[in-house]
């Protein structure tokens, strides 16, 4: 199978998932499309590994992984301790700092 | 199959692994010294570790080496430079982070709570923020070093994270420190993402995932240049976000104003400087041989941040969101010395960084010390009559807005001319007329809040001076002092840099 088609998929991946930090209300959802547009990007660099025939793209996919797990932490919790404070998860909730 | 150990020069590395080393000792610290003790012990080791990293980048100050960690990381001038200004930044943000008024007592605690009252009556204090702050700095020591994709993406996150939880542990008005937190956490980890999906494409480009390797690409002009902009633009807006460049700014308001006073200080000084380092490198060194390609999209941007960061500026009632909007100008008048592209450039935008940097501290070290029952006051109209009430505080803040303008005399002024001068050098006509323009506009705000302080008569309401506890005072004075060395007699500093300023490839 022609590698460039997992480009176009990790490209698809890439837009929902900026896509739905876009329009999505809730903050939970909004960190998973982040998520999702992290994973894509891990696509595309393994794919580039294979096209390239060369290993450091599939390190750097590593790597990317385990930034991603220490996110979701740091992430979760900045997440839990606005809910448990607003007893919403909402991002259109969170306005206070306007003029 | 063989295994190479990799070959480390740890002289060079010193400054990083120290400050890891000391971030490290500070979470054990967390976990065995008695409550009573912590803050000093953390004080006491946190300022060691940055003194000890500042003094071994003085070691190593006239070093270059491509291949200090395996040619993942490179040492030279501009990179002892940086690191040398993050770690002064970082210094003199301590004195401010170590008042204990600023933050939290419990972070877990829900805000009005029981727990939260107990909490405060029992003294306990977020020590936690000096282990933070430390692996906040060692990313940023990192960031402008690094010289493969990795490195460079693991440093932002390095830098990133502890910053995100920091915004949100601030003692007053927590639900507003709370949400910064989470929209700075949203929108960061958002531009990470386009961050990593452009190394992707410059990977794809050139094969490599070293700058080395992307530049050869960029030379030979082989790959192909689909990719190349790709990658180029997603990159680029992963930085121009940490920079706070319009049109990648909004976070940027919003969480100055809600992060805790000392964090803000230290976020909005600290990573830019780290964040325009790493900028530096890139543009100048892996994509200078694509110059026709960013440099119309680039310069597009700093018109922009000028202008709008300005006129922004002068209807903001709240000076953290006023220093917030002028910090976006302040990034656009430093985008011009990207533009640049020629030594000049680099100089003058390593100093323009350190020079900002440090005014910015000391104007959020004045902004903790106007106060009144419930904490912080950043209503403007609330400052009227401060030169009466507290000169020194009054007039410590003056000092640094007028840096902020650029009047003679303060470093403000050399920074902005150098800078200026070097990006008309280049040919970018167009971005020193609109950066001289926006200066003016900027000065009318800062010295609107100068009159506001000097030259109104104070409304009893309540607002007070504090009075500047000991680290408090040696930020501001520390800050005073350089900014007014910086613009009265420049040489020495500008010449160190001249000299030390020079890539290696």
């Amino acid at each position: 199978m022609n590698a460039a088609n997992y480009l176009y998929i990790s490209a698809l991946l890439f837009t929902i998932g900026a896509v739905g930090v876009v329009v999505r209300r809730n903050a939970i959802v909004v960190f998973m499309c982040i998520e999702l547009m992290l994973n894509a990007a891990n696509l595309s660099f393994v794919t580039f590994s294979r096209i390239n025939g060369d290993l450091d793209g599939q390190v750097m996919a590593f790597f990317t992984m385990v930034v991603a797990a220490c996110e979701v932490v740091v992430g979760l919790a900045i997440i839990v301790t606005i809910y448990r404070s607003r007893r919403s998860a909402s991002v259109d909730d969170a306005s206070l700092l306007k003029r | 199959m063989t295994f190479t150990a990799p070959v480390l020069s740890y002289t060079l590395l010193s400054p990083i692994l120290i400050l890891l080393g000391g971030a490290l000792i500070g979470v054990l610290v967390e976990a065995f010294v008695s409550k009573a003790l912590r803050p000093v012990v953390q004080l006491t080791l946190t300022l060691g570790t940055l003194m000890l990293s500042l003094f071994q980048v003085w070691r190593i100050r006239g070093e270059q080496s491509l291949t200090p960690a395996m040619g993942s990381l490179v040492i030279d001038g501009p990179a002892v430079l940086l690191q040398g200004s993050i770690l002064v930044i970082a210094i003199i943000s301590i004195f401010l982070i170590a008042d204990t008024e600023h933050f939290t007592p419990l972070a877990a605690a829900l805000p009005g709570s029981a727990e939260e009252r107990e909490a405060a009556q029992a003294g306990n204090q977020v020590t936690e923020v000096y282990p933070l702050t430390l692996f906040a700095v060692s990313g940023m020591m990192i960031f402008p070093i690094a010289s493969d994709l990795i490195m460079l993406f693991v440093a932002l996150e390095m830098l990133s994270l502890p910053l995100y939880l920091m915004a949100g542990l601030s003692r007053r008005r927590r639900l507003a420190s709370q949400e910064s937190a989470l929209k700075y956490f949203l929108l960061g980890s958002f531009a990470s993402a386009f961050f990593l999906f452009g190394a992707a494409y410059l990977y794809g480009f050139s094969g490599s995932i070293t700058f080395a390797g992307i530049r050869e690409s960029v030379i030979g002009g082989s790959g192909n240049d689909v990719l190349l902009l790709i990658g180029m633009a997603f990159l680029s807006i992963g930085l121009l976000f940490k920079v706070g460049a319009v049109p990648f700014h909004s976070w940027s308001p919003d969480v100055y104003q809600g992060a805790p006073t000392p964090i803000t200080a230290f976020m909005a000084a600290a990573t830019k400087v780290a964040a325009f380092g790493a900028m530096l490198r890139i543009f100048y060194t892996v994509f200078a041989n694509a110059e026709w390609s960013w440099t119309p999209i680039i310069s597009a941007i700093a018109i922009i941040s000028m202008l709008l960061g300005s006129l922004v500026a002068i209807s903001q009632r709240d000076v953290k969101r006023m220093l917030a909007y002028s910090s976006i100008a302040h990034a656009g008048f430093l985008l011009s010395g990207i533009i640049a592209l020629n030594k000049a450039g680099l100089d003058a935008t390593i100093f323009y960084l350190f020079a900002y940097g440090v005014a910015t501290v000391g104007g959020f070290a004045v902004v903790t010390l106007v106060r009144d029952s419930s904490g912080e006051v950043t209503d403007l109209n609330r400052w009227k009559g401060l030169g009466k009430r507290s000169p020194f505080a009054a007039s410590a803040f003056a000092l640094f807005l007028l840096a902020f303008a650029g009047i003679p005399l303060t470093s403000g002024f050399i920074g902005k001319f150098s800078i200026f001068s070097a990006a008309y050098e280049n040919g970018a006509t167009a971005v020193v007329i609109t950066g001289v323009l926006s200066s003016a506009i900027a000065a009318f705000f800062y010295i609107r809040v100068i009159v506001l302080m000097f030259f109104t008569d104070a409304v009893e309401d309540g607002t007070a001076v504090e009075i500047p506890s000991i680290l408090t005072r040696a930020t501001v004075v520390i800050s005073a002092v350089i900014t007014l060395v910086l613009g009265i007699y420049p040489a020495p500093v500008l010449d160190f840099i001249t000299d030390l300023a020079i890539f290696i490839r």
